[in-house]
């Protein structure tokens, strides 16, 4: 008698040399001819052991560290690191820098949901779609330029402030940034998501239930996007978040879809909420009068967390006495979020892994750290 | 917030120490009781929301810390327990919180803490053949 | 100019026959110089293509293309021709060499002998098959072979899975595009491609086969192997598709293979539905090569708009939008004509 057995599982390596894995990511997928059995992550390809370089460095050495964890949205990350070191220490923070915090950390997010959307596009295929998004994302590169001098990884806030005061010829260029944004985001419908075979590709796909995504700690946009209201700035607003006036976009669905249309309409907020911190910018100092030499006391501990574009980035540090701090961990978003890429990814095809990786949206400099 | 920690001390008895910071309510506890501390707290008390998961090493003792969350609720809580430096092991909650998983593989690559009962403890980030854990203290960090 | 390349014919024929040769044997070397003709035309359409697809690339996502080799960066593709024949010629070790050396040079092959049947210009046809429609979609399913061998013999995963689509895609886009093929072939009554230009003289078949052009045109592209439907390559994908193991000239074959199939497919698209070489004041080889440019920059503006699709759903509209439109087209396109006799306006 003849046994009919299944066929043949297949095992196929995506990355960590792959073009659209975002870095050095690694997807071990079993195939079962082009259906996905299996996904497994495996990561550390970008580990650069941050947290143990944190321990041999003093509160401010460590600044430009954060800033290249997650380098596409470069003041997220050193807004959530001096937050919580002013947290530890008990510093109180200027007005003018709280705003202007506000304003870099707001375009940081816009800058990294356009760049989002454009490697999304060119990991669907569309390679035009990410050259339109890189050029709107250049104005707000240069934006940081004025600032701080660096386009990317701009290292600007300061433990008590920010570094440089934002010159005069910021605010015109904020100004009409603002102004065409809704051009941008029309152009990028007509462009990218108004595409049928770009939907075709993306609805339905790698749906995550609401329950599933708070069990695995999935936080962000991608949260948000399986319909549960969770966003750390109204939830517990940090910095001077509760004094301004936006939305939390939510979806239900939890595709691939859902996760794009909510980062889109987070631009708009964060558009938003900039205009509202620029008109409100008050005038005044721009760092607080710290001690040269910052200490923490001994068995002090912070856990402090920000919404950053990617979902909750926490940090999480002990001081021991000495301007060192003892133990710093950094509860990186893009690790926890990759999490459920198995989950979402079995069941469906080898092309809709790849748009799961896409609009998960990891940074593997922030997820392997 | 002050009904469960009201609750949480019934059920667990003086097995647990109770403690506020500024921003933060800490639970500590022994190893043993963190399987009936966190299910309780996640299955009665809806903190469905694991957000942090992490360990310190002190010179005579490994902590490992839960930061917990309520979605709907918006509770939040800390959760503390330790154990010697030898033994460094602790109960898995990858049951509780899948989200876990990963976390505690990453205790166990960087720091060495076992996790009793965790369905898949390998190495995370570091390669399979790398010998220590850099985040334990005594870790030599110079060749 | 019109009858400029026949005469130059003419005259080698003369040429050659003053020295003694038997007619035969002139057309016989005749023939030889066409094809190696043929070989020149392609080579050189290919340079320029590549360099007008990355003018054109440029251009619509807002940069500047090539700009440093000669004037508008002409010189480009030359110097990566030179770097592409330069480089080291890697075969891995656990391939099937054979049909891994073999499978470029088959699909380059396939691809030079669907210039055989397409009319250049007034009388300036290699051979006027009468067949030659047929035989054009017999050749150019061929490729498909080329592409299996090259997946096959790489013993690389991903280059499997790329050949595996690949042949999929083109078996059942072969379909749709024959049959959008036959409304035209069943107006113009002959499977001779001069017959089907000629009865063009009055009116492009385009107008009485808009349908079946549309047809022609989405199953020619995923024929092509081009975006949309760039399965077989699909860089984000599978890295490079069937073409992931080849290096240097042997990967410049295929490049090669794929330009010339995007020419001949192009040219057969303006034979068959744009009038051929047929229009006025220009020469006729001059016009063909405008008609066909123009539907290489459609192909072109397309690639670089759309991402690619998924390969199930390609699977689909191929069996459940293309074929059921194709096939109603050619019921409409026979009760047409039967109504046209019956009418006696033709």
């Amino acid at each position: 008698m003849i046994t009919l057995s299944a066929s043949e599982l297949m095992t196929i390596n995506i990355g960590p040399q792959h073009p659209s894995t975002h870095g050095g990511l690694h997807v071990e997928a079993v195939l079962d001819g082009e259906m996905v059995t299996d996904a497994i992550v495996h990561l550390g390809y970008v580990h650069r052991a941050v947290e143990k370089i944190a321990e041999g460095k003093t509160y401010v050495q460590f600044i430009p560290y954060t800033s290249r964890l997650d380098y596409l949205a470069s003041h997220l990350p050193t807004l959530g690191y001096v937050q919580a070191v002013e947290k530890l220490m008990g510093i109180e923070v200027p007005e003018r820098a709280e705003y202007i915090r506000v304003i870099m950390a707001e375009l940081s997010r816009i800058a990294s949901h356009l760049l989002f959307i454009g490697s999304m596009a060119m990991d669907l295929g569309a390679t035009t779609g990410l050259i339109y998004c890189f050029r709107d994302r250049e104005r707000i590169m240069d934006m940081f330029e004025m600032t701080s001098g660096q386009r990317m990884i701009a290292s600007y806030m300061r433990i008590g402030g920010v570094a440089e005061d934002v010159p005069e010829e910021f605010y015109p260029a904020v100004g009409s940034f603002l102004k065409d944004l809704p051009a941008m985001l029309k152009e990028y419908d007509g462009l990218i998501f108004g595409n049928e075979i770009l939907q075709a590709r993306v609805k339905g796909i790698g749906r995550l239930t609401a329950q599933d995504a708070v069990a695995y700690g999935v936080s962000g946009p991608n949260l948000r996007a399986c319909g549960v209201d969770y966003d750390i700035r109204k939830a517990e607003p940090y910095g001077i978040y509760d004094r301004f006036d936006f939305e939390v976009p939510v979806a239900q669905g939890g595709d691939c879809w859902d996760r794009i249309m909510v980062r889109v309409e987070e631009i708009v907020q964060s558009a938003r909420i900039i205009e509202q911190a620029v008109n409100g910018l008050p005038a005044g100092e721009i760092k607080a009068k710290t001690p040269r030499i910052l200490k923490a006391e001994k068995g002090a501990e912070v856990y402090h967390r920000i919404e950053s574009s990617k979902g909750e980035l926490g940090y999480y540090i002990v001081g021991d006495g000495s301007e060192k701090p003892y133990r710093l961990h950094v509860r990186a978003p893009s690790f926890i979020n990759l999490a459920v890429l198995p989950l979402i990814s079995r069941g469906g095809l080898l092309q809709d892994i790849i748009a799961n990786i896409a609009t998960l949206d990891p940074v593997l400099g922030e997820s392997d750290r | 917030m002050s009904q469960i920690l009201q609750d949480i001390q019934t059920f667990m008895g003086d097995k647990i120490e109770v403690s506020q910071d500024k921003h933060y309510t800490c639970i500590s506890t022994g190893a043993d009781n963190l399987p009936a501390l966190l299910g309780r707290l996640k299955e009665i008390h809806g903190f469905n929301y694991l957000a942090n998961l992490t360990a310190v090493d002190y010179p005579d003792r490994f902590e490992i810390i839960y930061h917990l969350h309520s979605i709907p609720a918006n509770h939040k809580i800390m959760v503390k327990s330790s154990v010697s430096r030898e033994e460094a092991q602790f109960p898995s909650t990858a049951y509780l919180w899948p989200g876990a998983d990963w976390q505690e593989r990453e205790l166990f690559d960087l720091m060495g803490i076992k996790f009793q009962n965790h369905p898949n403890l390998i190495r995370i980030l570091l390669p399979d053949d790398f010998e220590g854990h850099p985040l334990r203290k005594d870790f030599k960090v110079k060749g | 100019m019109e009858s400029l390349f026949l005469d130059i014919a003419q005259t080698l024929t003369g040429w050659l026959q003053s020295l003694g040769l038997s007619a035969v044997w002139a057309d016989f070397i005749l023939l030889i110089i066409q094809f190696a003709c043929v070989a020149g035309i392609v080579t050189i359409n290919v340079i320029i293509l590549i360099w007008l697809e990355r003018k054109v690339s440029g251009f619509i996502q807002l940069r500047l293309g090539p700009n440093r080799l000669g004037p508008w960066g002409a010189f480009q593709t030359i110097a990566d021709a030179i770097k592409l024949l330069t480089k080291e010629d890697i075969i891995p070790t656990r391939t099937d060499k054979w049909i891994f050396r073999t499978a470029p040079l088959f699909f380059i092959t396939v691809a030079m002998m669907l210039y055989l049947v397409i009319p250049m210009g007034d009388g300036m046809q290699i051979v006027d098959l009468n067949i030659g429609v047929f035989y054009f979609i017999s050749l150019a399913s061929l490729s498909t072979i080329a592409l299996l061998m090259a997946g096959w013999s790489s013993n690389n995963k991903w280059s499997l899975l790329g050949a595996m689509r690949s042949v999929a895609q083109m078996i059942s886009y072969e379909i749709p595009l024959t049959f959008s093929l036959l409304g035209v072939i069943m107006i113009a009554g002959s499977l001779r491609l001069s017959d089907i230009v000629a009865a063009q003289s009055n009116i492009w078949f385009i107008v009485f086969q808009p349908v079946a052009f549309i047809t022609y045109f989405i199953a020619a592209t995923a024929e092509l192997n081009r975006g949309p439907f760039d399965m077989p390559e699909a860089e984000q994908e599978l890295t490079a598709g069937a073409y992931t193991e080849y290096t240097g000239m042997r990967w410049a074959l295929f490049f090669l293979a794929e330009y010339t199939n995007l020419v001949a497919v192009s040219a057969m698209a303006s034979t068959m539905f744009l009038g051929g070489w047929q229009g006025p004041w220009l020469p006729s080889w001059l016009w063909i090569i405008i008609k066909t440019y123009i539907i290489m920059f459609v192909f072109m503006w397309i690639k670089w708009t759309f991402p690619r699709i998924r390969m199930d759903h390609l699977m689909s509209f191929s069996w459940k939008v293309l074929l059921p439109v194709s096939l109603a087209n050619i019921v409409v396109t026979g009760v047409g004509i039967y109504v046209f006799k019956w009418m006696g306006w033709c």
